[in-house]
């Protein structure tokens, strides 16, 4: 029996996404957004919107996104992802229409483009990396940074006399009537990426039924920029990230 | 078929000739004095007729952010504001300039700096056409000196918009926004198909077919190499714009011995200072840019040399007046007269000021009586600069 026999239809449990193109990723290793883009690009395929399916970038590590999935993009300014999702999905209703942003462009900069945009109910979906942390300009604190934690802007640890407080931006939009569905996963196990998947399915879904906005945040980590193996920060994101922002979901209507 | 004629504010032509050129979509944010645009929009109601979509966005960096987003999609959209909520759509214009993307900017000046005053101002020449936002980039800008130019340049500015993928701004000053004028609306145009649309914009984000490569708008380049290649065709491109269109109004030029050069509704009150200076037997000509980037240069460098002085009468204080001297390269005087801060000069008091600078002696033997056009009547100044007090901003 040699691999041609064991590579059968019924017995294929992995495969690239046809959409994944073959371009090099730029992420550190041990980077969640190497999984998440997958799970996108799965999903999209999948429910066969290849050729409908529209993404905005955001200003941030997932810059380059656009080199990765093989479908039509925008290049957002630094937060303004909502407000073009929300022109694109206007202009051109029977699209699928999706942001890509991490904690820094979703929760600093675009925090006004978030909140309206979902609570205007836009058929979007938001697809929101946390990793706590700005990794491409280097590591330095962003909104959703944990107290105590330390990054190039906060040397010696958050501090809310200093930095306020951790923002759970995704527990404010949750409570806005312009959103169907918010939800928290991750991609650390197996199991939680089965999870994640499924409800990345769920909010493009809704998005296409016009059921209003739909936010999936993905508790993720940073290696680089917590200085840490990918092993490490997997352990360190359970411990640490996980009771600030507790994985589940925080509305489903 | 009949012309439709209508009486109506600058700003209510503009949001007509919107729909009636096919407009697929305005994104705005209120400010005085230009809220009209997106009221009259709003109660029109155009997506229940052309389909049209119009949205109140949360700010001008949101709106100007959905038209960038609207135009990445080969859509026709537009987005209009004053002077502070135009500094702040200055991000979004250098995207969208960067990205190569048509669109088109209204900006119905106000008197600043900061958030200044309503009353109306030309002082954003400066912002308009040499930058505003970041990066070597350029903006075609069409300054309407009627309520006809308002709706006018709307189609003028699209198709601009459209033959260069770049952004294209009416820049218009509160006079012009709130004046009442009669006006020619032109015909309805069907709003562009999505066929139409992937044809005349083969590189936007309409959702990616199996046969082509995928399209990304972007103003992205890390390469510096590549980056450097990117901004070469963007002034090759900028080269052509000045090449072919520039556009100016030359009124009364022919045998003037002195000049004024005069924008917007500064050229409208000028209009009437060359019939005074006419009757004191002083010949003035009056040079309207009506493009004022791409800028008549050479025109004005060609009537310069038969001129003895030159006056450029802005409401600011003294912007276009370097694009005069550079144009002149000092063949002949140029002075500035300005008011600001929402102040609006009469047309004797540009006169008085054109003689002082200029040291003109009146020749009454030689008076004349000379029709320049219509100027904006002292009744309509009256009207709009006390509509505007009631204003708030």
């Amino acid at each position: 029996m040699d691999t041609k026999d064991i590579i059968k239809p019924e017995n294929l449990v992995y495969a690239k996404p046809a959409l994944m193109n073959d371009n090099p990723m730029h992420y550190c290793p041990g980077c969640s957004h190497g999984v998440i883009h997958k799970l996108a690009a799965e999903v999209i395929e999948e429910m066969g919107m290849e050729e409908k399916t529209i993404g905005v970038a955001p200003v941030g590590c997932a810059v380059f996104a656009y080199n990765y999935i093989d479908i039509d993009w925008q290049e957002a300014a630094h937060g303004r992802a909502p407000a073009i999702a929300t022109a694109i999905k206007r202009l051109m209703p029977d699209k699928m229409v999706f942001t890509y942003q991490g904690d820094g462009d979703l929760a600093a900069i675009g925090t006004a483009e978030t909140i309206h945009a979902c609570n205007r109910g836009e058929n979007i979906v938001i697809i929101f990396v946390n990793n706590a942390i700005y990794g491409m300009t280097g590591g330095q604190m962003a909104p959703t940074t944990l107290q105590g934690m330390k990054t190039a802007t906060c040397p010696h640890g958050r501090t809310p006399e200093l930095n306020g407080y951790p923002l759970k931006i995704s527990n404010l939009l949750e409570r806005l009537e312009g959103t169907c569905y918010v939800t928290r996963q991750s991609v650390h196990t197996a199991a939680a990426v089965k999870k994640a998947k499924k409800a990345l399915r769920k909010a493009f879904e809704n998005s296409m039924a016009g059921k209003g906005a739909s936010v999936v945040e993905f508790v993720s980590t940073c290696a680089s920029g917590w200085k840490m193996t990918p092993d490490q920060a997997n352990k360190w994101m359970v411990e640490n990230m996980f009771p600030e922002y507790p994985l589940g979901d925080l509305k489903d209507v | 078929m009949a012309e439709e004629i209508k009486l109506m504010k600058g700003n209510e032509a503009i949001a007509h000739a919107a729909i009636r050129y096919g407009c697929d979509g305005y994104f705005g944010y209120p400010i005085t004095p230009q809220s009209e645009i997106m009221e009259t929009l709003m109660a029109l109601a155009p997506w229940k007729t052309t389909g049209m979509v119009v949205l109140q966005a949360e700010s001008e960096v949101a709106a100007i952010n959905m038209v960038y987003g609207g135009a990445g999609c080969g859509k026709t959209v537009m987005t209009s504001s004053s002077s502070p909520g135009v500094s702040l759509k200055q991000e979004g214009m250098s995207y969208i300039a960067g990205a190569e993307l048509p669109a088109l900017i209204v900006n119905v000046m106000r008197g600043g700096p900061g958030l200044g005053t309503i009353q109306p101002s030309q002082a954003d020449y400066f912002q308009t056409v040499k930058g505003g936002g970041h990066g070597d980039y350029r903006v075609i800008t069409l300054a309407p000196a009627s309520v006809q130019e308002m709706a006018d340049f709307v189609k003028d500015g699209f198709d601009l918009a459209f033959k260069y993928n770049n952004p294209v701004m009416i820049l218009a000053d509160g006079i012009i926004g709130q004046m009442m004028e009669k006006v020619v609306l032109p015909p309805f145009q069907p709003r562009k198909t999505m066929e139409e649309i992937k044809e005349r914009s083969p590189w936007a984000s309409v959702g990616k077919p199996k046969d082509r490569k995928r399209n990304v708008v972007t103003s992205l380049e890390l390469d510096p190499a590549e980056m450097e290649r990117n901004n070469i065709r963007f002034q090759k491109k900028y080269r052509e714009i000045e090449d072919k269109e520039v556009r100016f109004e030359a009124i009364n030029c022919e045998d003037a011995d002195y000049l004024i050069v005069a924008f917007g509704s500064s050229a409208r009150i000028c209009q009437k200072t060359i019939e005074t200076a006419a009757k004191e037997g002083v010949k003035v000509g009056l040079l309207r840019p009506i493009t004022l980037w791409p800028f008549p240069s050479k025109a004005i460098y060609e009537l310069g040399k038969k001129m003895k002085g030159i006056l450029v009468m802005e409401l600011n204080a003294g912007q276009m007046i370097e694009d005069v001297k550079l144009a002149v390269e000092c063949s002949v005087p140029v002075k500035h007269y300005g008011r600001l801060g929402g102040i609006v000069p009469d047309p004797d008091e540009v006169w008085e000021a054109m003689k002082k600078e200029l040291e003109i002696k009146p020749d009454l033997s030689s008076s004349s009586v000379t029709d320049a056009g219509e100027s904006i009547s002292k009744e309509q100044l009256t009207e709009v600069i006390s509509n505007l007090n009631q204003m708030v901003p």
